[in-house]
């Protein structure tokens, strides 16, 4: 017999979870382990970046300029770090204004999360801009992925990176359509799903006793 | 009564894990947070224009600690690792030691770093 109360309410979230073998909410269990992924992907890309650092066989270079011996072609150094600077200033920013807005869903600050998921958007695709123009004056300036080792890794490097951030962008985007259309509110979504979940749609959605009992009375089945 | 073991061991186990999760900040330390980014990047950009600096062997590692400080701090108070349970410290922090290893590995493999003896 199965008696023992269930917690499936995240401490400092407020948001529910159906019951798991932790205890912790399998959703961010799947999340974080995607993350702890992400560093070997990231791992890999840097790696090969530093170990290609400076055996370029030819220019152009990221900081220092080259002359090409062939055509006299004279190239600038590449990188241009007052906007590296500025971009990576923005994508730090945009980290803040996520972390609001997850904080005002938790509240329910229906305003609050609309504006700082908006924000979070715009910088997120301001940095895309960023990006975007510092690939463009690469490329015009001569470096392709193509050109030498320097290139290659830089491109590939950065547009994974670039990837990632359109991705977030995409999604941030869906969940502010979602906050402005019907609201996001973590409780009652997670409420909702664990009702779908185990068909206790009428019993679920109450107090945290409820909620043992519903669990309680699941585990039975 | 027999036991009933159709439920995962979820009341042991639930306990140690979520015992550690603690309330997330608030907006001022958000605050705080975001003043000692600014100021971190700030000295990161500042450094780069010194030649004197750029030019000694502590340039590198000295935006690479700067960089790992915003790192932590971002991950600590932003992705709110510092108030989570202990098993996402270890599912972020795990794969990230594993991950920073094999890099150094690679630059010893490759000869871009150097133990002298």
């Amino acid at each position: 017999m199965a008696t023992a109360a269930i917690d499936t309410q995240d401490s400092h979230s407020g948001a529910e979870h159906p019951p798991t073998s932790t205890g912790l909410n399998n959703t961010k269990v799947a999340i974080w382990a995607f993350i702890g992924s992400e560093c070997f992907l990231f791992a890999s890309l840097i790696s090969t970046y530093l170990i290609y650092r400076g055996r370029s066989l030819v220019g152009p270079f990221p900081h220092e300029a080259w002359t090409d011996p062939a055509t006299g072609q004279k190239f600038h150094a590449i990188l241009n770090i007052p906007v590296t600077s500025v971009s990576t200033f923005v994508l730090l920013m945009s980290s803040l204004a996520m972390v609001l807005a997850h904080s005002a869903v938790v509240r329910g600050d229906r305003k609050s999360s609309k504006i700082w998921l908006a924000s979070t958007a715009i910088l997120g695709a301001t940095f895309l801009g960023f990006q975007a123009y510092e690939f463009t004056s690469f490329v015009h300036e001569g470096l392709t992925i193509h050109t030498n080792l320097f290139g290659s890794s830089f491109f590939i490097l950065t547009g994974f990176h670039g990837a990632h951030v359109t991705a977030g962008v995409i999604w941030l985007l869906t969940l502010l359509f979602i906050d402005v259309k019907r609201g996001l509110n973590p409780m009652k979504r997670s409420t909702s799903m664990y009702a779908r979940c185990t068909g206790t749609s009428s019993t679920s959605s109450g107090s945290r006793s409820s909620r043992s009992s519903t669990s309680s009375s699941n585990r039975g089945h | 009564m027999a036991a009933d073991h159709s439920h995962p061991p979820t009341h042991d186990s639930h306990g140690d894990a979520s015992a550690h999760e603690h309330a997330h900040p608030d907006w001022g330390t958000y605050k705080w947070v975001a003043l000692i980014l600014v100021l971190i990047t700030g000295l990161e950009v500042w450094i780069y224009y010194i030649p004197s600096f750029t030019a000694t062997k502590l340039f590198v590692p000295t935006l690479l600690i700067l960089s790992a400080i915003k790192f932590t701090i971002v991950v600590m108070f932003y992705m709110h690792l510092k108030y989570d349970a202990k098993l996402f410290r270890a599912l972020f922090v795990g794969p990230l030691m594993l991950a920073s290893f094999t890099i150094v590995g690679l630059l010893f493999l490759f000869g871009h770093l150097k133990i002298h003896f």
